[in-house]
């Protein structure tokens, strides 16, 4: 794709991920491109949450590193890595906008901190974001007042108030009807031909990944590491891994074993 | 029986039940014969299966497969031809006869089952059992018991300190004006832990005013010496109930508010929001509750002794005749300038206790909603805990400074 740019912005070297003694998993290489779109994929339960929570910063790898524009994360001073953190956007699973603010005081309470701007500049800007997502009229309503939906587009709104280098997913269309689900999708894209930004997208949702992705993992449960990387479109196409190709088609290509999928 | 009268076309797994309804409304009750030929074991079953109405036990299915032959039983079928109605009793029942014949090896012959308790049964053993994922029942010894426990004290103590230590931090940040916090967070809490709080802290203290004088009164009355009953609710307020009392009910009140809704934060993920941004979450979601009660807990306590020694009075002069006059003036001169700072500063320590080990337990909260009332329950116990101790403590010290 001509529109990639060959700037590695993400490394994951050797990460190993680890609660206590118990290995989520291990061995964890990839490289992610700037303004590209990376799936993080593979069962439930599998890590690949887990994998973001150590990429923005909420967990610390048992072994390994992640290098942001050839910069270790985790070996950065602590200063060094909220400013890091502020070029990040989360969008985490169910939104988690800050139940206690409206829309609008969500999406301006980092611009309000972080930059330098007047009231009503933040209150521009927020607005802006806010009907980016299609939630223009719902600026003074309180999350609660929301459906789980709305919720999930505030919380990108929120994600993107800073203008962020790279915006990180956590599932962004569980819960979501298809057609929301697709919307969505349609959004990531549109966002990333326009900001430029890079994407790091958690899901197991084949038709996302198949609309959206450019670059991907692949987590499995059973050997706790990864399983394949690259296009999953190419990767239907050529891999010789039955796991791998029952996953991206839903089991049926092979349909021997259809619990298999289920089970991680 | 309503579901008698469905009607028949739901197919698939029911169809079998609703042809046997047809016959007999009533329900039989389910027999069950165990034959055994050779090497086949033969299980008769008969009436309606029903998990409600009971099913046979499975002991004379387990005894045909021991007793009753030289060689070893290789197969197991099923006789149906007059079962009734089934539901998930009979698959329990089937299941059961599965696994004792995959253990011996036999042949399990579900042919004759209904189709769709073959079909359920399928479906039960289509993904293996997860051994992994059984959950260990076996209890460590004395001793690992001890030691995890010890661990876990250890660690528990340790984050305490941290916590602490990082409030003190962001104290000295919010001192040199580089703390990020909203001054509408504090102001928001100091209304909700300060005026909202007048009505309780009123009553309970007015209370603990009327008992301190009645106590007072029955014991100093046989001295003739009603009048010091004004001393004793003066000076027992101002050290200790006034600010005792008013940081047991901040504790009940608001540093289980402060679990909460630090716990629900957490449950939904708003915290890891605020790390995510950059945000210090003590400086941002802490501070401000810890403000609020630094600024409120010495006025709540103030109002407190105001209202306890109210009550004193109204005991003392509408039932021991003790002339107003008279109270007021003991009771000025029993208070001293060092016993009322002592009760403030003592309440000021109590409001730090509760914003802390209120915050602290919210914090660390998990992330379901049992976690939540473990944090709420827990901050209220350790709050509480907390001040009675280290009042026990201010005690011995002010006794040893002689205050």
């Amino acid at each position: 794709m001509s529109r990639i740019k060959d700037h590695i912005k993400i490394e994951i070297r050797d990460l190993t991920m680890a609660f206590g003694s118990f290995v989520v998993m291990r061995d964890i290489n990839a490289k992610i491109h700037e303004a590209e779109i990376f799936v993080i994929m593979g069962g439930s339960g599998c890590g690949k949450s887990t994998l973001l929570r150590h990429l923005i910063g909420l967990k610390s790898p048992a072994k390994g590193d992640i290098f942001y524009d050839g910069e270790s994360f985790w070996h950065l001073s602590e200063e060094a890595r909220q400013q890091r953190l502020r070029s990040f956007g989360v969008l985490f699973q169910s939104g988690a906008l800050w139940s206690s603010l409206t829309l609008t005081e969500n999406v301006s309470l980092p611009l309000g901190e972080f930059t330098s701007l007047s009231p009503a500049e933040i209150e521009d800007l927020a607005r802006l974001k806010l009907s980016l997502v299609g939630l223009k009229g719902f600026e003074e309503f309180y999350p609660a007042e929301i459906s789980g939906g709305m919720c999930k587009r505030a919380g990108l709104a929120r994600a993107m108030a800073l203008d962020p280098d790279i915006l990180f997913f956590d599932e962004p269309s569980a819960g979501l009807d298809p057609i929301s689900s697709r919307n969505l999708d349609q959004l990531i894209l549109e966002l990333r031909d326009s900001l430029g930004a890079t994407f790091v997208v958690v899901t197991h949702e084949l038709n996302s990944i198949f609309a959206i992705a450019d670059n991907s993992v692949f987590l499995d449960t059973h050997t706790r590491t990864m399983r394949a990387e690259g296009d999953p479109r190419e990767m239907l196409k050529n891999s010789t891994d039955p796991y791998v190709r029952e996953f991206l088609t839903r089991g049926e290509s092979t349909a021997s074993k259809p619990a298999e999928t289920e089970k991680c | 029986m309503a579901n008698d009268e469905r009607p028949k076309d739901e197919g698939g797994l029911a169809g079998k039940k609703i042809d046997k309804e047809e016959q007999g409304h009533e329900t039989t009750a389910a027999r069950l014969t165990v034959e055994r030929e050779d090497g086949l074991l033969q299980i008769g079953l008969a009436g309606d299966w029903l998990a409600q109405t009971g099913i046979p036990g499975f002991g004379p299915v387990e005894k045909g497969f021991v007793a009753g032959g030289p060689s070893p039983v290789r197969a197991m079928e099923f006789r149906t031809g007059s079962l009734g109605r089934w539901d998930s009793g009979l698959m329990t029942f089937v299941l059961k006869c599965f696994d004792l014949c995959a253990q011996n090896k036999a042949e399990f012959r579900s042919q004759t089952l209904p189709s769709g308790v073959a079909a359920l049964l399928r479906l039960s053993q289509a993904v293996p059992e997860e051994k992994d994922a059984m959950r260990g029942d076996a209890k460590p010894p004395f001793f690992e018991r001890l030691g995890l426990l010890t661990i876990a004290g250890v660690r528990e103590a340790r984050s305490m300190l941290t916590f602490a230590g990082e409030n003190v931090l962001a104290f000295f940040k919010l001192l040199r004006g580089k703390a990020q916090f909203r001054w509408v967070d504090t102001f928001l809490v100091m209304q909700e832990c300060g005026p909202k709080a007048l009505g309780i802290v009123a009553l309970i203290n007015f209370l603990i005013g009327l008992i301190l004088a009645f106590i007072g009164a029955t014991e100093l009355r046989r001295f003739g010496a009603s009048i010091y009953t004004a001393d004793l609710v003066a000076i027992a307020t101002v050290r200790e109930m006034g600010c005792i009392m008013t940081g047991i009910i901040m504790c009940g009140r608001t540093g289980a508010a402060f679990a909460a809704q630090l716990g629900t934060m957490k449950v939904n993920q708003e915290i890891e929001a605020f790390q995510t941004f950059g945000f210090n979450p003590i400086e941002f979601l802490v501070l401000p509750r810890m403000l609020a009660l630094i600024v409120m807990m010495p006025v709540l306590v103030l109002f407190a002794d105001l209202i306890s020694i109210l009550g004193g009075f109204l005991v003392s002069t509408l039932m021991l005749h003790i002339t107003p006059a008279l109270y007021i003036n003991r009771t000025v001169h029993t208070i001293t300038v060092t016993s009322f700072l002592l009760g403030v500063f003592k309440g000021t320590y109590f409001g730090i206790v509760v914003a802390l080990t209120g915050c602290l337990r919210g914090m660390q909260c998990g992330t379901n909603a049992a976690a939540v009332g473990l944090a709420t329950t827990s901050a209220v116990v350790t709050g509480i805990t907390v001040i009675i101790a280290s009042d026990g403590i201010f005690a011995v010290i002010c006794n040893a400074l002689r205050i």
